[in-house]
């Protein structure tokens, strides 16, 4: 693209001696000159600035009177050790129960949201239960519902319905998760046009097939931003399970801060909460970001 | 016999009648173009036919048989026409061919191959040849629109019904989609035209019937209705499209 110039016409300080056409093409190589000193310029402050605050950071907490306590108290590398192999095989409990989670979220809150958007009339009672089962499980504190699920049903000795707390949370946390799964997908299911039904119905598509192969589609396309999010949250809300008893990462930790009377434990757990939900994160930066390319595209 | 007969059909939405007693035959083989201002029943009507809208009262019949009784399954007569919208609705997530071919394979009328023949065959005819495997949002609007129609009449429909095809168009594309609606024509598809192309409507309508506030106040030939208009209203509306360079 750029042609191979002399160095000299290029030099601005050449002076008034390069052709009309040298002329152009000296501005632009002024230009982009220009811009990359401009950009190195703009590296360099950031870097600069970054070590100046971040080791500023660093130098203030570490120099600190009260940083020795801190450091035995929440990095204790011997605890660390001591603790992490119990913890982190506790914790694929957890990645056990948020695997088996999302997978009845996904389906019953789908389930939730397809019921509560239909205008079928004999539908209707079923409706006004989705939405009183939406109201009632996003209004009420997961907390709660864990410790009245995994400590109240129990005593009630029901023929067939499990005595496990573990089991009894994790369905508490699904009922919960999926309340709020389906408003998202039911947003996604309105954001679709109606005459995108119109279509499917003209080409000769019963409601139903309308429904599963031109609304949904475009619906959880449109959705799933949103529902990483909400997944993200419940990969670290499985470790309120742990009030009724179920030892997963966070409640060994807790033991073993208990124990040694030293919290480097919980740090350890959290760090293993921190690897599967940044991940995560930056999957759904990921799918976000590209979607936008396409939509961008599309116009 | 005609294929689609309208008896004094009557429709509101609301407070507001949209159609009055509309009577209108579809003879075999016929165009009929419908014409008249925004708002006065054009794209009602065709739906009603298409039975995406119910009718408060009065029948629409398709070869002879009463398809707006409640008993009737929709989706069956809803196979037997087809509908092309004024902003093409291509399913967006679905290529080019699986657009096309969607509804015949979903409604068991043909295997995945033969639809998929079928699609290709239309496709190619209407100079869409390569473009099968696009999602629609590659396209062209004017392309867009051929697509639309090529799904429209892909299952071999009795009777095509087209929503103001051109509408939602940059002018430079109108051309190229009327021209796979007077290709149609010529192979005999019976079709509803709601339509603001008026020389369009000259030159492919066998018949032009004047909608004016719901109520299909003149019908005749081209030439007739077009030219020596015999009610007041319908030299106003054609004044007001000349007045605007449209006819």
């Amino acid at each position: 693209m750029n042609r191979p110039r002399p160095r000299s016409s290029a030099d601005p300080s050449a002076g008034p001696d390069g052709s009309a056409i040298l002329k152009e093409g000296g501005r632009r190589a002024e230009r982009e000159r220009a811009k990359r000193a401009r950009s190195r310029r703009g590296q360099a402050v950031a870097f600069g600035s970054s070590l100046l605050i971040l080791g500023g950071l660093a130098f203030l907490i570490l120099t600190s009177s009260g940083w020795p306590e801190v450091r035995s108290q929440f990095f204790s590398v011997e605890v660390f050790r001591e603790s992490f192999p119990g913890i982190l095989s506790a914790f694929w409990l957890d990645v056990k129960m948020f695997l088996a989670i999302e997978a009845v979220v996904l389906v019953l809150g789908l389930l939730i949201a397809v019921v509560r958007s239909s205008v079928n009339p004999a539908l209707f009672p079923i409706r006004i239960l989705a939405a009183l089962y939406c109201d009632i499980f996003r209004g009420i504190p997961v907390i709660l519902l864990i410790y009245l699920f995994g400590f109240g049903i129990p005593t009630l000795e029901l023929e067939g319905v499990p005595g496990d707390p573990l089991i009894l949370g994790c369905t508490a946390l699904a009922l919960a998760y999926s309340a709020y799964v389906a408003e998202v997908y039911r947003a996604g299911i309105a954001s679709v046009n109606q005459t995108q039904t119109d279509s499917a119905l003209a080409v000769g598509m019963t409601r139903i097939q309308a429904l599963r192969y031109v609304v949904l589609p475009q619906a959880i396309r449109r959705v799933r931003p949103p529902l990483l999010n909400d997944f993200i949250s419940l990969q670290k809300d499985v470790a309120l399970v742990a009030i009724v008893g179920v030892i997963e990462a966070f409640r060994q930790a807790q033991i073993d801060t208990a124990r040694d009377f030293n919290f480097t434990p919980l740090i350890a757990a959290a760090l293993l909460y921190l690897l599967v939900t940044i991940p995560m994160a930056r999957l759904l930066d990921y799918i976000s970001a590209r979607d936008d390319v396409v939509r961008g595209a599309a116009r | 016999m005609s294929v689609i007969e309208i008896r004094d059909v009557t429709k509101a939405f609301g407070e507001r009648q949209v159609l009055e007693g509309v009577d209108l035959s579809v003879a075999e083989h016929e165009a009929i173009a419908l014409i008249g201002a925004s708002g006065s029943g054009k794209s009602t009507l065709l739906r009603c036919i298409d039975l995406l809208e119910e009718i408060d009262d009065g029948d629409i019949l398709l070869d002879g048989e009463v398809i707006t009784d409640p008993s009737v399954d929709p989706v069956g007569v809803r196979r037997k026409l087809g509908f092309v919208f004024q902003a093409f609705n291509l399913f967006p997530h679905m290529t080019v061919l699986e657009n096309v071919t969607i509804g015949a394979i979903k409604s068991g009328e043909m295997k995945k191959d033969e639809a998929r023949d079928r699609a290709r065959e239309l496709l190619d005819r209407f100079g869409l040849a390569g473009r099968e495997d696009d999602r629609p949002e590659r396209l062209s609007g004017g392309q867009q629109q051929r697509v639309a129609l090529v799904r429209a009449v892909a299952p071999g429909p009795r009777a095509l019904l087209l929503d103001e095809v051109t509408s939602a168009l940059d002018p430079e594309l109108v051309g190229e989609v009327l021209e796979v609606v007077r290709e149609l024509k010529d192979e005999g598809m019976t079709m509803v035209i709601a339509t603001h192309e008026m020389s369009f409507a000259r030159e492919v309508a066998d018949t032009v019937a004047f909608l004016n506030g719901g109520r299909l106040v003149e019908m005749g030939p081209p030439g007739q209705v077009l030219d020596s208009p015999s009610l007041p209203e319908t030299k106003r509306f054609l004044g007001r499209l000349h007045t605007a360079g449209l006819a």
